[in-house]
């Protein structure tokens, strides 16, 4: 894989970004620094989940069924293993029920898939909670001394990593792979492409991220439990942000993610009870306003100027 | 006469419904084989099971001796037999090259990077389109979005070719291109199955043909041997329940 | 014994529910994850009307009904045909009505939320025992399903036997064939639609005289019917019925012997089953 000029004037960019917004515990307070952990948190999530489900237009409801089940993989595992292991640990257990989900439904239809994402974090939770009722345990408790700030850096380590994943999968013969499947499943199929093992592949990685984040901020809730973990509105917030930036280019989640942040902020303090029905309204503002997100909005200004010859 | 793709009583029901009942034929190398009938025959259907998109009730198809029959449709064109559809389908968000490109990327011959770029800047040539891979697939004419798909076809060189109605729709002008493209093909020494409607394409085009009737095989032989037979002619003019 | 009357008792209800969602996924094409709003709204409904008049639920019905059929014929009318009317393939008509219909159903959850806040709202109708087969059971149990079971009987009768239900049907098989022997899909379609939640709203005045709702318990029930639909055949009413009285056994099973807080979980794992065994439903055509 070689790179052209432009590959690495990105590259450098991108790295520049990194460190310039890494440096923001030293810049903000406290309440400065925890909007920036949910910032980052949701790009991650966001674009992992616009990973697979831009091309494959399925619409994945397992994040928080991936994101609990990462809160656990720390919640018990900081008792027995070495902080370091509980990552990878919760990637590779986030990715392993991210196949099962995969060989199990995506060969069916998109509704299938929707539903029976839905239902996997509603199911865990009771599960969970059940085993939490027979062995007489409740809550986890997860007392560590990672800061605020330990866990914003290694959320943007996350960050960088999911980019740089979603930008190498673009460069592969998955990538393309992927968008062929996109536009037209049979003529991929007729074209040689596997598109259920590519499409399984795939969810691999917003299993797998979910999980992890999931892990990375076990610390911040100190105290954890399922209906905390597996909360569904998470799934939903994160179909929204992806939805709302648009899922056509690597960095349209993040476009989506920050303004929602600080929208779904300001209503959580000024109107708290009215936070289900700013997710109701912006599934139907993305439905019938910008079903290309706001990454085709700027795709279609830039065209129409560039048709008025203004570019 | 070695038979590159082969098949033997392959039969498909839908319900209670035998669209392609025991049909059985060999197809050698370089030959062009024509798949000819009436509408509603089983033509499509036919080629529809050896491509994979339909699976075979009963039967089995070979490729090169090595049976295909349950294989899904993407190990099947990995093998080398892919295929156009009836209504063309191109990659809608993609530019002709890349279109192309699919084709090399993951057909028989699985390329990648500047290799398959400069397969399918071969094929775009080849089927007429030279210096036109930049374009978008809506800005194509209806024959050129044909040509697309063939040089996808081509591009994964396959080993067998199967054609649904390439050539239908075509004004006068365009199908003598269309014709004169094909022949090029053949020329080339290409394993082709043509499900045609065209007479005229059929005679200049095909070394031998299947004639099919109601999902069966009422012969084989030369254009002009199976087109004078009176059971096709019955078939295609006969009775109206045909 | 208690466990099998107590799970078709409650299955009867699920049967209702889920003929709701049906109509409009099997016949209008739609699949609507804002059934279980209409729901609770139906129970709602019914509950205001008691509390404050006392009517009894059984006549709610006759109100619910008809303005669950008006709300959601004019749901489809403003939102869904704009969708199916630009969506260029099943695929994204999908995705669209999805989206949407999450979307109407957070905003119904919020305005309710709104209106009458978060509580739990329960009443007392019916509560006192009837005996069967030596048991005694909730007379309001027992009154929903036999409304239920009415209901259901003439639904099926009217799709059965009935003109526009052979419409209706025709539509679900093949819509555009339909379209070409002169059937008028998109008012067909609409009228589904409305028909499917008018069913599930009723159905929801039924529930909520022996079931606590409150205003984001919706979505439980959407998945539940959603169960039930897949089990059954989408399209498919008696298909629907059975699958509706097994999970109704199966939830009261799971309920009584291992623990309540599990029987989403029951039906989840029953959903998972079906669709790794028989993903076409259990009396579905395999189709190509």
């Amino acid at each position: 894989m070689r790179l052209s000029p432009t590959d690495w004037r990105n590259l450098t960019l991108s790295a520049l970004a990194l460190a310039f917004v890494a440096c923001l515990p030293w810049l903000v307070g406290n309440y400065g620094l925890s909007i920036g952990v949910t910032i980052v948190m949701y790009t991650v999530l966001a674009t992992s989940w616009a990973l697979f489900s831009g091309p494959t237009h399925y619409i994945s409801l397992a994040t928080a069924a991936f994101f609990g089940v990462g809160t656990y993989v720390t919640g018990i595992g900081i008792e027995y293993l070495p902080y370091w292991t509980l990552l990878p640990l919760a990637g590779v257990i986030g990715a392993v029920l991210a196949a099962l989900v995969g060989l199990a439904t995506l060969r069916l239809s998109g509704v299938y898939f929707v539903i029976f994402t839905l239902g996997l974090a509603e199911f865990i939770r009771q599960v969970i909670t059940w085993g939490q009722n027979v062995s007489g345990a409740k809550g986890i408790y997860v007392l560590t001394s990672i800061t605020e700030a330990h866990i914003y850096w290694q959320l943007l380590g996350l960050a960088a990593l999911v980019y740089l994943l979603g930008w190498a999968i673009g460069r592969s013969r998955l990538g393309f792979a992927l968008r062929i499947i996109g536009d037209d499943e049979q003529v991929a199929r007729h074209s040689g492409i596997h598109t259920a093992r590519a499409k399984i592949l795939l969810f691999l990685v917003p299993g797998s991220v979910a999980a992890i984040t999931g892990a990375i901020l076990a610390p911040r809730y100190v105290y954890i439990e399922p209906s905390l973990a597996f909360t569904p509105m998470l799934s939903f917030q994160v179909v929204i942000m992806a939805l709302l930036g648009g899922t056509g280019r690597l960095w349209g989640p993040l476009v989506g993610v920050i303004p929602f942040t600080f929208l779904w902020e300001g209503i959580s303090i000024t109107v708290p009870n009215q936070t289900t029905l700013l997710l109701g309204v912006s599934f139907l503002v993305i439905v019938y306003l910008l079903p290309k997100g706001f990454v085709g909005l700027f795709g279609a200004i830039r065209r129409r100027m560039g048709s008025e010859g203004l570019v | 006469m070695s038979a590159v793709l082969s098949l033997r009583g392959v039969t498909k029901r839908f319900g209670g419904l035998v669209a392609v009942n025991a049909m059985d034929f060999d197809v050698a190398e370089h030959e062009v084989l024509g798949l000819i009938g009436p509408n509603g025959s089983g033509k499509s259907t036919t080629l529809n099971l050896i491509s994979g998109a339909l699976p075979v009730t009963s039967g089995a198809i070979a490729l090169r001796g090595s049976p295909i029959t349950q294989l899904p449709a993407q190990d099947i064109a990995r093998r080398g037999i892919a295929r156009t559809f009836q209504l063309v389908r191109l990659l809608p968000s993609m530019s002709v090259l890349e279109n192309v490109m699919a084709g090399a990327v993951f057909g028989h011959r699985r390329r990648w990077g500047y290799e398959a770029e400069a397969v399918a800047q071969t094929m775009l040539e080849q089927v007429g389109l030279a210096g036109r891979g930049h374009m978008a697939v809506g800005q194509l004419t209806y024959i050129d979005t044909k040509r697309v798909e063939l040089a996808r076809v081509l591009a994964g060189e396959p080993r067998v070719v199967l054609l649904d109605e390439w050539l239908a729709g075509l004004n006068p002008t365009e199908l003598e291109e269309g014709v004169a493209l094909i022949r090029a093909l053949r020329d080339e020494g290409r394993t082709i199955i043509l499900v045609e409607h065209v007479m005229d394409a059929i005679r200049s085009l095909c070394d031998r043909c299947v004639v099919m009737a109601s999902g069966t095989k009422i012969a084989e032989g030369t254009p002009a041997e199976v087109l004078a037979d009176p059971e096709v002619i019955r078939a295609y003019l006969g009775d109206d329940d045909a | 014994m208690d466990i099998i009357v107590t799970g078709l008792l409650l299955g009867g209800t699920y049967a209702l529910i889920a003929m709701g969602l049906n109509l409009q996924y099997g016949m209008a094409r739609i699949m609507n994850l804002a059934n279980g709003e209409m729901l609770v709204a139906g129970g709602f409904a019914a509950f205001w009307f008691w509390t404050a008049a006392q009517v009894s639920p059984l006549l709610t019905v006759f109100i619910v009904a008809p303005v669950a059929f008006a709300a959601n014929w004019l749901i489809y009318i403003v939102f869904l045909r704009p969708l199916v009317k630009r969506a260029r393939s099943r695929g994204q008509l999908e995705v669209d009505s999805i989206l949407t219909t999450f979307g109407l159903s957070f905003v119904s959850v919020g305005l309710m939320l709104a209106v009458f806040g978060g509580d739990y709202f329960s009443y007392s109708y019916l509560s006192f025992p009837v005996h069967i087969l030596g048991d005694s059971y909730g007379a309001n149990r027992v009154a929903a399903f036999v409304s239920a079971v009415i209901i259901c009987g003439a639904l099926w009768l009217w799709l059965d036997r009935s003109r526009a239900g052979l419409t209706i049907r025709a539509i679900a098989v093949a819509p555009d064939s339909a379209r070409l022997v002169g059937i008028d899909v998109g008012k067909m379609a609409a009228l589904a639609f409305a028909l499917g939640g008018a069913v599930t709203a009723t159905g929801g005045a039924l529930i909520s005289t022996f079931l606590t709702l409150d205003a984001s318990t919706g979505v439980m029930f959407t998945l539940k019917a959603l169960i039930i639909v897949i089990m059954g055949g989408v399209g498919d009413i008696r298909g629907t019925i059975i699958a509706a009285l097994a999970l109704g056994l199966l939830e009261t099973f799971v309920a009584t012997l291992i623990d309540p807080g599990l029987t989403l979980a029951a039906a989840y794992l029953l959903f998972v089953v079906i669709l790794l065994v028989r993903p076409q439903g259990l009396f579905g055509r395999r189709t190509t």
